[in-house]
């Protein structure tokens, strides 16, 4: 039983960093009733933008403490350059039509995309540890942890905190949560909702760069990084219902403990288990633990 | 009535493929019988999208009949391309007549969801298991006709002639059966299913017999991939793989059976040569392509052929 | 006449409301019964009991002696009971003459005829013809002959009325439910719509319930008239003497009976 906790730690580290992986996602269902398969891509993106610019940074002999800022930076430089463009650029002219088509036009930029940082950054491996290493490490029940995880949870539980905020607590929330509910009365009634899409659109992908960009620093971050995210994004947000901000987060925590355990104590079913709680919850209760959507059944 | 030309099209593919076959070098030998396989798995998804549904996990299926085929390869040696095609559409079948009482009770994004789930729980399953190689596969024992292996010179016209009567002779199936009353009522289901419950049909029913018999291609389309390839791996479970598949179905349309394989033959076409061109670009090329098929031919390239929309 | 229908006691209510509370009624075959009450008063709510969209909360229908109460929309319209709907449901990309082909489709798949290893045209069941020729003729009764070749997503709204009640006539019914069939339709138009789907369901021998809010097509065309009115049933009578209730003409009609 002394495996408890480490099972929490790594349980409540995987979550977080799910969390931040899959809050974009289920952001962007909420209010646009989109599934965006880019949201990997951007994942992605942010990943390299963040270890190559912090890579570039450490080379110049700027003070390490700032490479965080570097990895914040990047994601929002990467996010700023793609994010606006897809959305005015092309998003926005499918929103009429079926939600499946949408879905497969962010498949198509995904793919698009995937080859885009190829071009940009080539194939090869990028590995920038620094930051992650600067931190060293704490002890818990006699095994090392890395303090840099702390970051991500700290990222995680501000983001969360952030959002739900921004939702309940600002003008611009409540009017997005006008927009979720239903875009054409939010219309009619002078809400720019156009606005609100590109924006929401951004932010969403800027949480998934931001994401990717902290996570780099603790692996090697080579092409093909966002395709196993998005997957499990989906698992993440269908848990705990497409479009809701709890339930990503409860669909975080459920898919981070269920890992954690799995790993520690039979791990050739890790996926197995995550991908059947994901087709239990849409067998049992298909808008999720938390959900808004009402799912077309007869 | 208009005349139906379905089956002296099909006919008259085999025939270009008998012929032309033998003029036609190894490696595009190869990429036609790959064309078979995807196209089989691509009519089923043809099936299912004329219902209104989409299915983001035909992969799964794909997977059981590639690894059904392994699973005799390593057993007991089998290398019949007919037996290990039959044996991977049957227990792809089976898995999907039990699954399809739950799924036939989605619609739209739900059932891509609750179908790309299901295909990554067996991803997870072969991925790690030891057994079956983990993430490197297997490899079969080499393919055989009805027993007998050809001649290393004919081999690959053997098996395309071969992939090309089985994929015909399943197209053909196919047609025929939407042209019964139960196949026709695709259109009614996915234009309003209200309508058809309430004149006395079972939409469950109809949908559940859809995605069976789709299973039961893409069973077979995989395992006749797997003998072509000599190779199996999980990844032909992967999202990524199901998604290819849709890409493929998006391009081709539902206008007609021999659409899928129209529609492979172009992808597999556009994959090679763009492949061949800059390894590092050929996924843009395919996601404009994609982009300019939703855009430009939301009917797929068959409308290109045929003038008006199927009903 | 014997009761081919038979409502009994039917209760619904969704939580705090009562959509139908001890509604009792007995339909004769081959009559023609009008509905009539203002919005909420429990028409809908007791067509849907009947066509199996809802279960009641308690009571039962019996028809031709049957309880069906618990049986599916899909398998009470197989026994012979169907509906048309207030918002027309056609198949909205095919062809007016595609739509009566596709319903008629259905009446064969039913039937399990026409399958994988038949050839040939097979008759439709209770019709004695094959599809093309009973799409013309179920086609012609209802004038949309001319329209054959229509998209059925232009057809002006009367046309759309007539196509969503001329497919119900491919299953043969033997009681059809006409919600709100003139609703949507100009003044002028109404009665001779209401001519046109008379003439064509009764040739068929059907028996016809129909909700309805104008008053004048219900006396016209009605043998017997339901008011409903909070859930409940307030009078069962001929038009002439439903229409001059005291209770109807507050409730329903709204005092001044034109």
């Amino acid at each position: 039983m002394d495996q408890v906790g480490p099972v929490l730690v790594d349980g409540v580290i995987y979550s977080a960093w799910l969390f931040i992986a899959a809050v974009g996602l289920t952001l962007v269902y909420g209010v646009m009733k989109i599934l965006n398969v880019t949201h990997g891509s951007f994942y992605a993106l942010g990943a390299y933008a963040g270890a190559s610019l912090t890579g570039a940074w450490l080379a110049r002999g700027y003070p390490p403490a700032l490479s965080y800022a570097v990895l914040l930076g990047g994601a929002l430089l990467v996010t700023l350059v793609f994010a606006p463009a897809i959305e005015r650029g092309l998003l926005r002219f499918m929103y009429a039509k079926d939600e499946v088509v949408i879905l497969l036009v962010t498949y198509a930029l995904f793919l698009i995309l995937e080859d885009t940082i190829k071009l940009i950054w080539g194939v090869n491996p990028y590995f920038v540890a620094e930051p992650y290493a600067l931190l060293g490490s704490f002890e818990v029940g006699g095994l090392k942890y890395p303090t840099y995880n702390l970051i991500l949870v700290g990222l995680a539980l501000a983001l969360a905190a952030g959002l739900a905020w921004v939702l309940h607590s600002t003008r611009v929330g409540k009017l997005l949560l006008a927009v979720i509910h239903d875009p054409e009365m939010s219309r009619a009634l002078g809400v720019n909702v156009d606005r609100y899409y590109l924006v929401t659109f951004t932010l969403a992908c800027f949480l998934a760069a931001l994401g990717g960009s902290f996570t780099a620093p603790t692996v090697s971050v080579v092409p093909g990084l966002g395709v196993d995210v998005i997957v499990l994004s989906f698992a993440v947000v269908v848990i705990g219902g497409l479009g809701s901000l709890p339930g990503a987060a409860l669909g975080a925590v459920i898919v981070g403990l269920v890992r954690s355990v799995s790993v520690h104590y039979m791990p050739q079913v890790e996926l197995f288990v995550i991908y059947s709680v994901m087709a239990l919850v849409l067998a049992f209760r298909p808008r999720g633990l938390f959900g808004l959507a009402e799912p077309r059944k007869i | 009535m208009k005349p139906d030309r379905t089956p002296a099209l099909l006919g008259a593919i085999l025939a270009a493929v008998v012929a032309g076959g033998l003029l036609l070098p190894q490696w595009t030998l190869f990429i036609l019988t790959l064309a078979c396989a995807q196209g089989l798995v691509v009519l089923g998804l043809v099936l299912l999208q004329r219902a209104g549904l989409v299915s983001f996990g035909q992969a799964l299926f794909y997977c059981i009949g590639a690894y059904t085929a392994g699973g005799l390869s390593r057993a007991f040696g089998t290398g019949d391309l007919f037996v290990q095609m039959a044996a991977g559409a049957a227990a792809a079948a089976l898995v999907a007549f039990v699954l399809g009482f739950l799924l036939a009770r989605y619609r739209g994004i739900f059932f891509g969801l609750l179908s790309l789930a299901l295909s990554m729980i067996f991803y997870g399953l072969i991925v790690k298991s030891e057994a079956l190689g983990s993430t490197d596969g297997m490899n079969l024992v080499k393919t055989t006709l009805f027993g007998v292996r050809p001649d290393a010179a004919w081999v690959r016209y053997a098996m395309a002639v071969a992939a090309a009567c089985v994929a015909l002779g399943a197209a053909w199936l196919t047609h025929r059966y939407l042209r019964t009353p139960l196949g026709r009522l695709s259109p009614a289901i996915k234009d309003n299913e209200i309508r058809v419950e309430y004149m006395g049909a079972s939409v469950r029913y109809a949908i559940h017999v859809n995605y069976v018999i789709a299973a039961t291609l893409a069973g077979a389309g995989g395992a006749l991939a797997a003998t072509t390839v000599g190779h199996i791996d999980p990844e032909m479970a992967y999202w990524t793989t199901s998604g290819e598949f849709v890409f493929i179905a998006i391009l081709s349309g539902t206008g007609s059976v021999i659409a899928p394989f129209l529609g492979a033959l172009v992808f597999g076409a556009i994959h090679t040569v763009a492949y061949d061109v800059s390894p590092n670009t050929w996924q843009m090329s395919m996601g404009l392509a994609l982009l300019a098929a939703i855009v430009f031919l939301p009917d797929g390239l068959w409308s290109l052929f045929a003038k008006r929309k199927t009903a | 006449m014997p009761a081919i229908l038979e409502a009994q006691g039917l209760s619904k209510s969704f939580g705090a409301v009562t959509a139908a509370e001890g509604v009792s009624a007995a339909i004769e075959k081959d009559s023609v019964v009008g509905l009539i009450g203002t919005n909420g008063a429990g028409k809908t709510t007791f067509i849907n009991m009947i066509t199996g969209y809802l279960k009641p909360d308690s009571g039962s229908i019996r028809y031709e002696g049957r309880d069906i109460t618990a049986l599916a929309p899909r398998d009470i319209a197989r026994l012979g009971i169907c509906r048309s709907f207030q918002i027309p449901q056609l198949y909205r990309s095919l062809s007016v003459r595609e739509n009566m082909l596709m319903a008629l489709g259905i009446m064969l798949h039913n039937a399990d005829l026409g399958g994988f290893f038949s050839f040939g045209r097979p008759d439709v069941p209770g019709h004695d013809a094959p599809a093309e020729e009973v799409a013309d003729r179920i086609l012609g009764r209802f004038g949309l002959s001319g329209y054959g070749e229509r998209n059925a997503q232009v057809l002006p709204g009367g046309m759309r009325k007539l196509l969503d009640i001329a497919l119900t006539m491919a299953a043969k019914p033997r009681v059809l439910l006409l919600d709100e069939p003139t609703s949507g339709v100009s003044a002028q138009e109404k009665f001779g719509i209401m001519e046109t789907i008379m003439h064509a369901v009764k040739a068929e021998g059907a028996t016809v319930i129909f909700v309805e809010h104008d008053m004048e097509v219900v006396s016209r065309f009605a043998q017997r008239v339901l008011a409903f009115y909070d859930g409940r049933i307030i009078a069962d009578a001929p038009p002439q003497d439903a229409l001059n209730d005291a209770e109807v003409r507050r409730y329903v009609v709204g005092g001044v009976h034109a």
